[in-house]
């Protein structure tokens, strides 16, 4: 029996492998590359992680966390570094909301044919801020803010500052231009414009990208205090470096619990705003 | 009819609503400002204005003697290969989580309703996701630093738990929210989950999967630099060294190379992103 053949043989025959110009090609490549040269030139210790002894004292620390410790005393200074967390990461997003609306202004063009001058040196400035993390932030600031929350909140103030200000620079920026040219063509100034025109537009973006920093805010300002600037880090950091692992858990605890009532408060705020 | 003739109020006819909103913020923010002890003035304070200016006047010259920055160049790679690695172990991590947890390669779910052991095990899955992403990483290291030691290990593994269920959430909801038609017609001819996956759900979901891993490699170059804080190696670790010895140059010459490192993985992923589409 023939078997039926194909009206045109050398449409059967597979793609080549590789070719010069084939780009998935060259981007696969560059990713194994990538890969193989991080784990090689990396001194990772397998051996000492995987080894039955390791396992045995991993399983020690992991044992130790239990029981936490749930004294009253200890589980008020737990909640008040909850509080402090909260706190720091609210103030820091508000600071920052003012702070990036100040320099969203410069760094945007508000107008077709607006020079904008300082459009490019503000955009630079916000790139700045935005691509040192809060924790570094943090760590310069300890210098002259001293330990404590305070540092923490300016980190985190900085740091957003850099993001909001970017986000908010491309919500004005693309902010439909006719109320604001309605008004400028009456020679109203570019202040009084970007009040009654251009913010109006833009406001519910813009309480929308705060609240979302102030979410993400929020689970960095739990870990900030691992540098020493507040919140629930800085008892983490303190009772890990005792050794009191049942203490550790308590505070583990406590993030993961505030972690998961942003999550689900975020998401149940999104459902009832889109509903 | 006459025109009515209205002048002008004197007074601002807003001003009650005003001054309300004014004292309610006042009042919220007090609290705020007393539990993050916040107090501007203790920047002006001349002690700690004389620290920050000695500090500050030391980041000139930058320093860039060969030794230096043949190390920073090292520490920079082990920055990129801590995060590397990490992204590659927590895709070992999300890949097989996200095959068990995507609803629409469930055969039993075909037919209506998820057979129960399934759904449980769905379920106890999206569990464990969210627990390794609900930690931060910073704490994956601190804990791991303990058990491995000083070194790229800790972070490595951090990066790799945490961005393992931040990627299987995701992968999950790409999945999910695509076209999967295809899919389930391969499943309802008898084809196994794996095909199905593989010549159904993976093609039409493939460039919007590598083009969030590709974003989540850049964010973990960001986080790898912040997991040296807790001794896990790389430019992080480094300026923290500098700035507990209060080596001005050295801090600012490693704060450039780090904003140059952040905009150039920010590039490449934009680009790579973009070539993917």
């Amino acid at each position: 029996m023939n078997k039926p053949r194909a009206a045109n043989e050398t449409y059967r025959l597979p793609p080549p492998l590789f070719d010069a110009r084939c780009k998935a090609c060259w981007f696969t490549l560059g990713i194994v590359v990538l890969v193989v040269a991080s784990f090689w030139s990396l001194d990772l210790q397998w051996a000492q992680f995987l080894s039955l002894d390791a396992l045995r004292s991993m399983g020690n620390f992991v044992g130790e966390f239990f029981p936490p410790d749930t004294s009253p005393e200890f589980l008020r200074k737990v909640a008040i570094g909850a509080w402090e967390t909260l706190a720091m990461s609210a103030l820091g997003t508000g600071l920052a909301a003012l702070a990036g609306l100040a320099l969203a202004l410069p760094a945007s063009r508000l107008f077709e044919g607006h020079v904008a001058r300082a459009r490019t040196p503000t955009r630079l400035i916000l790139n700045a801020l935005r691509s040192i993390p809060e924790l570094v932030w943090a760590a310069l600031l300890l210098i002259s803010a001293g330990l404590g929350p305070f540092a923490g909140t300016l980190a985190l103030a900085l740091h957003t500052t850099g993001v909001l200000g970017r986000l908010f620079a491309e919500a004005i920026e693309n902010a439909p231009p006719g109320p604001g040219a309605a008004l400028r063509n009456h020679g109203v100034g570019n202040g009084l414009v970007f009040l009654y025109a251009t913010l109006p537009q833009v406001l519910p973006q813009l309480l929308s990208y705060t609240l979302y920093r102030w979410e993400n805010n929020i689970r960095a300002a739990a870990v900030l205090g691992v540098v020493g600037a507040g919140g629930l880090g800085q008892l983490l950091a303190f009772h890990m470096g005792l050794f009191q692992m049942g203490k550790t858990a308590t505070i583990l605890g406590a993030m993961l619990l505030m972690v998961a009532m942003v999550d689900a408060s975020s998401h149940g705020a999104r459902r009832w705003l889109t509903r | 009819m006459d025109p009515v003739l209205r002048t002008a109020p004197t007074r601002d006819p807003a001003w009650q609503g005003r001054l309300f909103w004014l004292l309610a913020v006042a009042v919220v923010l007090w609290p705020l400002g007393v539990a993050t002890e916040f107090k501007p003035w203790v920047l002006l304070e001349p002690e700690n204005l004389k620290v920050t200016r000695q500090f500050l006047g030391t980041f000139f010259p930058l320093a860039h003697d060969s030794e230096f920055l043949s190390m920073v160049a090292r520490e920079t790679w082990r920055t990129v290969a801590m995060a590397t690695a990490g992204v590659t172990l927590a895709l070992a991590v999300a890949i097989p989580l996200t095959l068990i947890n995507t609803r629409v390669l469930s055969i039993s779910a075909l037919s209506g309703r998820m057979a129960r052991g399934p759904f449980w095990l769905r379920q106890a899955v999206r569990w464990l996701l969210i627990v390794l992403r609900s930690i931060p990483e910073l704490v994956w290291a601190l804990v791991f630093v303990r058990v491995v030691g000083l070194g790229p290990t800790a972070g490595v593994l951090a990066i790799a738990l945490t961005y393992g269920g931040m990627l299987g959430k995701v992968y999950g909801e790409i999945l999910e929210s695509g076209e999967t038609h295809a899919t389930e017609t391969l499943l309802r001819n008898g084809s196994s989950r794996l095909q199905a996956f593989l010549f159904g759900l993976l093609p039409t979901n493939a460039a919007e999967l590598t083009s969030y891993t590709v974003y989540r490699w850049e964010c973990a170059i960001r986080s790898s630099v912040v997991l040296g804080f807790v001794g896990a190696g790389g430019l992080g670790q480094q300026l923290d060294n500098s700035m507990k010895m209060f080596n001005g140059g050295e801090v600012a010459s490693m704060l450039l190379v780090f904003i140059a490192l952040v905009a150039l993985a920010d590039k490449a992923s934009a680009w790579l992103r973009k070539v993917l589409g």
